[in-house]
């Protein structure tokens, strides 16, 4: 079959959140010291018990090297180049409500379509999604938290909770992802600045979704983010987050960590759609983002993570679960698309160590351009995980001829009595499926468009209504140019 | 409506079309027949503008506009509508929203109303009821695991639906039993129009007892060798193709 040269051609870069929002902040200069890490401490007013664990988390992170297995190329971090916090000037004054919040930070929000003003969400079609917005290393503002109230759930920045629910934050941060895990969560440990926190209480359907956006915006700053969500027994909630950074040159360093805890009967669905600045199709810019995320699930406990992913330069990120309680369930629903000179090492851990557990992986990853696309993940089954269970679904798609898919599965089993299925498939959209959907109208874009979107359609159906749509429209976005 | 002038034409390279010339007039129904590598799915995939099938001189003109020019979006969004030999399956994408996305740049494009949900879904499930397919088949992926009769039935399908000018079907009757080649053929006679043509490629002349045509012709080494009327099939039928390429009877 002849190439079509019109596919390889590749994407001019639209990347519709590239704009700088004009905010006077106080950014600490670059660098990192235990000064650093107490300067931060002392902003946030944080108890002493706080502050000695984040050093303790650095004087980790200065022991361990930078890891090298991921099929990543990148120059090195210079991590004295990145300065480790920024907030808003404005913010000093913590504001009591949104009312008390930057006009222009709104802006950004709105901008980025994200509703922070709880009468617009009311008064609209718009399903009410209870929204903290993170602007560099602080949260702006957390919408609905009324009507949670009174069902009783916290949700608020992890700062605040410090605060308000010391003894959560204390009991549970670090108990799932622990300081020394790996060298990002440890730099994370030591110098996070804000994220989200949530508690549901025992039995308590969350009344509504609840979604973080978090935006990067002052130069040469990196994010750490650490979100904590605490499901008790028997309780439900479903979590949003996104992403979004400005168009800039240089790299921009995130580093997040995510906890989740499903306590006993629990349910936990935590959906991303990560659109971090990419980089220009030179490779120049770009996030890196170093991201750890797992969670545990108790006894007949359910956390299942659901990822959309095309922004970052660099990705790294395997959201997991560790399935500790018997007859705990697990699942991954993640598309990774890559083009430029995207790098994505993404993929999952399921751990299985209680008995009748199950977990689900479903993998689709899209290189087009010069990109590179890796899916690496572990099926890893306990010795008393008796009858445990796994299907992983594996496919990965190429548009033209320079790009690259490869896929890692490393399954550990100690279990005999253990089922694990893995398939995996590697197409190309090819170009008698463009000239049918040409031949029947449709421009190559949208045709382009159409059959990725068909090949993502298991994972798109795993996200709240809203999330999809939104979803879908990134990737549409993300394609434009792909072709011709 | 479609006037094809000393049309030269090559895929990679090899010259396959060697001077081609037909005229086809709204309301008339063309069999283009022919020996295994004659040129006639050459023919039917530079019509429909498939990348790689390049006209090298000659000229094809579609209602006074040279159709050459033109992607083979705009070709659909003119009129022209190609049912594949082999319709290629894109999974995930269901049958419904395929049609849906064809169907609303196909009308805009002509200035015709877009069809609202409900109408759209009645109109795909009569059509479907016309070429003796099961609604589900709407849900389904695009062709995704059909069978080669059905994957022909939705080509159909989507043509009822899109209602074109000039119908190229590309050997439709291929791999088809007598009862799916009467569907088939129901379904194509059900759009015969005044104001509408149809050209078939096909190897044999059993689908031309279901639909009847106004000229055959016969394609021979890139080249109208022979022209007539519906008793030339029969006559090729009898006499097999030798006699009119000069390879012996």
């Amino acid at each position: 079959m002849s190439q079509n040269p019109e596919i390889n051609k590749f994407l001019d870069d639209r990347y519709e959140a590239g704009f700088v929002t004009n905010i006077e902040s106080d950014t600490l200069p670059p660098g990192l010291s235990e000064d650093v890490i107490r300067t931060i401490s002392a902003r946030k007013g944080e108890p002493e018990w706080l502050l000695e664990w984040r050093l303790e988390a650095y004087k980790r992170w200065q022991q361990m090297k930078h890891p090298e297995w991921a099929h990543l190329d990148h120059p090195p971090v210079d991590f004295n180049e990145v300065s480790y916090f920024s907030q808003p000037k404005s913010m000093k004054d913590r504001p009591e409500t949104l009312d008390d919040v930057d006009p222009e930070l709104l802006r950004t929000y709105e901008k980025l379509g994200i509703p922070l003003h709880e009468q617009e969400m009311l008064a609209g079609v718009r399903k009410p999604v209870a929204v903290d917005a993170v602007f560099d290393s602080v949260s702006v503002g957390t919408t609905f938290r009324k009507q949670l109230e009174e069902a009783g759930v916290v949700f608020c920045s992890i700062s605040e909770a410090v605060h308000s629910h010391p003894e959560l934050v204390k009991k549970y941060i670090g108990s799932v992802v622990p300081q020394s895990d790996n060298f990002y969560a440890a730099l994370n440990s030591a110098v996070f600045s804000d994220g989200s926190f949530v508690y549901i209480p025992k039995g308590v359907r969350c009344p509504m979704e609840l979604s973080t956006y978090f935006r990067i915006n002052e130069e040469k700053t990196g994010q750490f983010e650490r979100t904590l969500i605490i499901a008790d027994e028997g309780s439900h909630v479903s979590y949003l987050e996104g992403c979004t950074a400005p168009q800039r040159d240089e790299n921009q360093l995130h580093a997040a960590v995510v906890e989740l805890v499903a306590l006993p009967g629990a349910e936990i669905k935590y959906s991303t759609v990560q659109n971090w600045y990419p980089g220009d199709e030179n490779g120049v810019g770009g996030i890196y983002n170093f991201v750890t995320k797992r969670g545990v699930a108790h006894d007949n406990a359910k956390i299942s993570w659901t990822q959309v992913e095309t922004g970052s330069a660099i990705t790294w990120k395997y959201p997991s679960v560790v399935l500790r309680g018997d007859n705990s369930v697990g699942e991954f629903y993640s598309v990774a698309l890559t083009r430029g000179r995207q790098q994505a090492d993404t993929g999952t851990k399921m751990i299985h160590l209680g008995k009748n557990t199950t977990s689900t992986i479903v993998s689709k990853g899209i290189s087009a351009a010069n990109s590179s696309n890796v899916y690496r993940g572990l099926v890893r089954i306990g010795p008393n995980a008796e009858n445990a269970r796994n299907f992983t679904q594996c496919d990965s798609m190429l548009i033209g001829d320079t790009c690259a898919a490869h896929t890692f599965p490393y399954i550990e089993t100690r279990n005999p009595s253990a089922i694990i299925e893995h398939e995996a498939t590697t197409s190309k959209v090819s170009e008698d499926q463009l000239f049918l959907c040409q031949s029947r109208g449709l421009d190559e874009e949208k045709a382009v468009s159409m059959i990725v979107n068909g090949f993502c359609k298991e994972v798109f159906q795993e996200l709240p209504m809203e999330f999809a749509m939104e979803a879908k429209a990134l990737l549409e976005v993300s394609l434009e140019g792909a072709v011709g | 409506m479609l006037q094809i002038e000393n049309l030269h034409a090559s895929v990679e390279d090899k010259e396959i079309l060697k001077g081609l010339s037909l005229n086809v007039k709204p309301g008339e129904v063309h069999a283009i027949m022919g020996p295994n590598g004659s040129g006639k799915s050459t023919l039917t995939n530079v019509l429909a503008g498939r990348n790689g099938y390049e006209a090298t001189s000659g000229s094809i003109l579609f209602e006074g506009k040279d159709l050459t020019e033109l992607e083979p979006e705009e070709r659909a969004r003119a009129g022209i509508f190609l049912a594949f030999q082999y319709p290629v399956e894109i999974p995930g994408v269901s049958n419904m929203e395929f049609l849906r996305a064809s169907l609303e740049e196909v009308r805009a494009a002509q200035g015709k109303e877009v069809y609202d949900s409900v109408t759209m879904l009645r109109k795909a499930r009569e059509a479907c009821k016309q070429v003796d397919l099961d609604q589900g088949f709407l849900r389904r992926g695009v062709n995704e695991g059909f069978s080669g009769g059905e994957k022909k039935r939705n080509e159909i399908m989507q043509m009822l639906l899109l209602e074109p000018k000039l119908a190229l079907l590309d050997e439709t009757d291929s791999g088809l039993d007598i009862d799916a080649l009467q569907v088939v053929a129901k379904g194509v006679n059900s759009l015969r129009s005044p104001d509408r043509a149809i050209v078939l490629v096909t190897h044999y002349q059993r689908l031309l007892d279901f639909i009847v045509p106004d000229f055959v012709h016969v394609l021979a080494d890139g080249k109208i060798a022979k022209s007539g009327g519906k008793e030339l099939a029969l006559e090729l039928e009898e006499k097999g193709y030798g006699w009119i390429t000069g390879e012996g009877a």
